[in-house]
């Protein structure tokens, strides 16, 4: 009896001292958590930091999970005590749970990523055999890894039936901007038909209106009547007198849509474009925009990001990924593409692509493919 | 217990050697030094090494008590940023330190996300990105504290990538931020990471660097833009007097004594007067435009580098031209000088050591490193440090 008492009061104790240790360990996390943008939080943050750094390695699953919570100046607080953990306790690391960690699905990529990231520190075989497992990854750090495996596979068989094999799964896999053009290149060097375009899911079909006034770049900021009345037949004053919604397609493998051919080599000048964008479900959407003209942005009437800037680099793909949702069924999305007043060669450029994705790099197609 | 880490490093004492080299173009921030000259330099000396590096890199090492301090970018999209601890005596890695890029990363592909050079007072250094990430460890390279710029100014961008280098003048770090969209200069704590004050700057790219004028309290930061020229408080941030000529957005000025000399009309050396509040015009000359590189002080000598690869020297106090040579460029980096030789690298990875006589210069002796170099070199006693985007050296003179 009093044995039994003995060891009920043992595992009563090692209970309550776990509990104590983990809501303490929680606490001290906690203002890594709470940082705020301008340095508010940093006091706190550099008041627990030091603490926080010498918890022992058991408390590695603690800290990653924190890093689903903490934006991302928390999460590099995070990391840095996490590095400095796993630093002074090689040989403690509680690998089967950070493999744990990182295998839920229901913690944020960049905190599973990190997970990754200290396996293949300290563990780089059993990490090896980790990254075929994040082939179909929400999480695009984790799926681009997986991706390079094969696209490496691929680049080193000499049969070309399994390079091509092995091409046509990396392109299928990935959704990185570089490995989905190696893919593709490959393959259509070895005679294979890519339909970039539907894969990459890029918005060919707009209606565009324009030109309005951008002298000195002041046409960015004023709020010309399209911003207010996305009409498509209705009419309004530009730079040349009355104009109307025009349709504007692209051709280009790639979506890129040059409004120099919709109203010729122009200077200091704004045009807007429309498109209809149907969605299935309301759901989570990364808008990509690339373009290297000033730009603004706009879903279903909300403006989502605006940027003063011209030609500083070429247009890219996923240029810019600006985070937002679609909601279910019609989503107008309006965008302001601004041409300055340059004149040397490389500021001819009047441009812009477009895709909308998931959140894991996913193209999600619009149920219409042609817009109002 | 929680209070006395960070007192212990606030009010450890500053642990700087005369021989230290703690920001970008050294001690003075004018690419001189007053370490002799050494004139032996070669990759095939005893104590001379190359080390890898994990990352690209255009910045430079810095130099604070047997340790040299760098950063590097790494990973697809550069998402990875280094801050790197190196031996000077053997070029061992100390410790790596790895985080997140929370701005954007995207660069013009001749420069990177780890262009900006880290600056130190000897407590802490500091390593700033193109990304806008600002981070302050001490010397063993445990975290004091850190700043996402860009996430808190999202329009706090380049797309070509932003290279300032931000300076410390009486704890307080100057770090400007300065592009087409949202382009501010800020005063952060060196302490604590908060922000002090932030002036809104000209619209407008800017990759120049702040340069420290005057010593002790009444120090001034110059700040560089296309309008010209704000010399500021860097306690309170503000303007103390401006010069509005306009400016290069790529050299940046170089100060030498109570003179600053600024890529302006060519070079314009301007004097701050008494009072602290005016300035005035010591000379302009059209033919002192610098190319890339910036303005390099030796004695009461300087010497530019222009478009052309013609190497200037004249003298400070006038603007005299005393000889001219043309040197094997382009150049992306500056070159930095003793009082007798200036040591300049360009981009082909040639290095090239200059005697700087009275009326001529002449190429002493050269160095082949065989990869592209962008960075400014750092001086030390028996060596000079630099860098590629795969490899650290430390060329010593034995």
């Amino acid at each position: 009896m009093n044995k039994k008492l003995f060891i009920l009061s043992s595992i009563f104790l090692l209970l309550k001292l776990y509990s104590k240790s983990s809501t303490s360990s929680r606490e001290l996390i906690q203002p890594l958590i709470n940082i705020q943008s301008q340095g508010k939080g940093n006091k706190e943050a550099i008041e627990a930091w030091p603490e926080i750094s010498q918890l022992p390695p058991s408390a590695i699953p603690e800290l990653l999970s924190a890093m689903n919570h903490a934006n991302n100046l928390g999460d590099n607080w995070i990391r840095a005590a996490l590095n400095k953990i796993c630093e002074q306790n090689i040989k403690k690391i509680p690998t089967q749970e950070i493999v744990n960690f990182l295998k839920d699905h229901s913690n944020q990529g960049d905190a599973r990523h990190m997970a990754f990231q200290i396996i293949q520190s300290y563990q780089s075989l059993k990490a090896k055999k980790l990254i075929p497992t994040f082939i179909d990854d929400p999480a695009p750090v984790l799926r681009r890894e997986a991706v390079e495996m094969v696209l490496d596979q691929a680049r080193k068989t000499e049969k070309e039936e399994v390079k091509i094999k092995l091409y046509r799964k990396a392109l299928q896999k990935a959704r990185e901007v570089d490995q989905i053009k190696e893919a593709s290149n490959q393959l259509e060097e070895a005679g294979q038909e890519i339909n970039l375009t539907q894969l990459m899911g890029f918005l060919m079909n707009w209606h565009t209106i324009g030109p309005f006034d951008n002298t000195e770049r002041k046409g960015f900021s004023i709020d010309y009547s399209p911003e207010s009345n996305g009409d498509l037949n209705r009419k309004h004053e530009g730079v040349d007198g009355i104009i109307s919604w025009k349709e504007f397609s692209s051709t280009d493998e790639l979506g890129l849509l040059d409004i120099n051919q919709q109203y010729g080599e122009m200077k200091e000048v704004c045009a807007y474009a429309q498109t209809t964008f149907n969605s299935k479900t309301e759901q989570p959407a990364h808008f990509r925009i690339g373009s290297k003209n000033a730009w603004k942005m706009w879903v279903n009437g909300k403006l989502l990001f605006a940027r003063d800037e011209y030609h500083r680099g070429k247009t890219r793909i996923d240029q810019f990924i600006i985070e937002g949702k679609l909601q279910k069924g019609e989503n107008q999305i309006l965008l302001k593409i601004c041409q300055n007043e340059q004149t040397q060669s490389w500021t001819k450029q009047w441009e812009f692509n477009f895709r909308i994705t998931d959140p894991s790099g996913s193209a999600i197609h619009s149920s219409n493919l042609i817009s109002k | 217990m929680k209070y006395s880490y960070l007192f212990f490093i606030l009010l450890c004492p500053s642990l700087v050697l005369s021989a230290d080299w703690l920001n970008f173009r050294g001690p003075q921030g004018n690419g001189g030094t007053s370490i002799s000259s050494i004139t032996q330099l070669s990759i095939e000396n005893k104590n001379s090494w190359k080390s890898e590096l994990p990352g690209r890199g255009l910045s430079s090492p810095i130099l604070v008590n047997g340790q040299i301090f760098l950063t590097a970018s790494s990973g697809p999209k550069q998402e990875t940023l280094h801050i790197l601890s190196f031996s000077q005596d053997n070029g061992n890695l100390i410790w790596d330190r790895k985080f997140k890029a929370t701005g954007r990363t995207i660069c013009h592909d001749k420069t990177c996300v780890a262009a900006p050079t880290m600056v130190s007072d000897g407590r802490v250094v500091i390593a700033q990105f193109s990304s806008n990430d600002i981070f302050c460890l001490d010397l063993k390279g445990d975290l004091v504290w850190l700043r996402g710029l860009t996430h808190d100014f999202p329009n706090a961008a380049n797309g070509l990538g932003m290279s300032s280098s931000p300076v410390i003048s009486n704890n307080v770090l100057v770090a400007q931020v300065e592009n087409d969209a949202d382009s501010f200069t800020t005063g952060i704590n060196l302490n604590t990471g908060e922000t002090i004050w932030k002036n809104i700057r000209p619209k407008g790219a800017n990759w120049t660097s702040p340069v420290l004028l005057g010593k002790g309290n009444e120090q001034k930061v110059a700040l560089q833009s296309l309008k010209g020229i704000s010399m500021i408080n860097p306690s309170t941030g503000k303007e103390s007097w401006n010069y509005q000529e306009g400016a290069s957005t790529i050299p940046s000025s170089t100060p030498a004594g109570d003179i600053l000399l600024v890529p302006s009309n060519g070079l314009t050396a301007l004097k701050s007067l008494p009072d602290g509040h005016s300035h005035t015009q010591v000379w302009q000359d059209n033919k002192l435009g610098p190319g890339t590189g910036s303005p390099v002080i030796s004695g009461d000598r300087f010497l530019v580098i222009n478009k052309a690869n013609v190497l200037t020297c004249a003298k400070i106090k006038t603007g005299e031209i005393l000889w001219r040579m043309r040197v094997q460029g382009p150049a992306s980096g500056s070159p930095v000088a003793t009082a007798s030789h200036l040591y300049f690298f360009n981009e082909d990875g040639l290095g090239q050591i200059i005697k700087l006589g009275e009326t001529e210069g002449k190429v002493v002796s050269t160095i082949d490193l065989g990869e592209t170099i962008l960075c400014t070199p750092a001086l030390a006693q028996s060596a000079l440090f630099l860098r590629s985007d795969k490899h650290l050296w430390k060329i010593s003179q034995d």
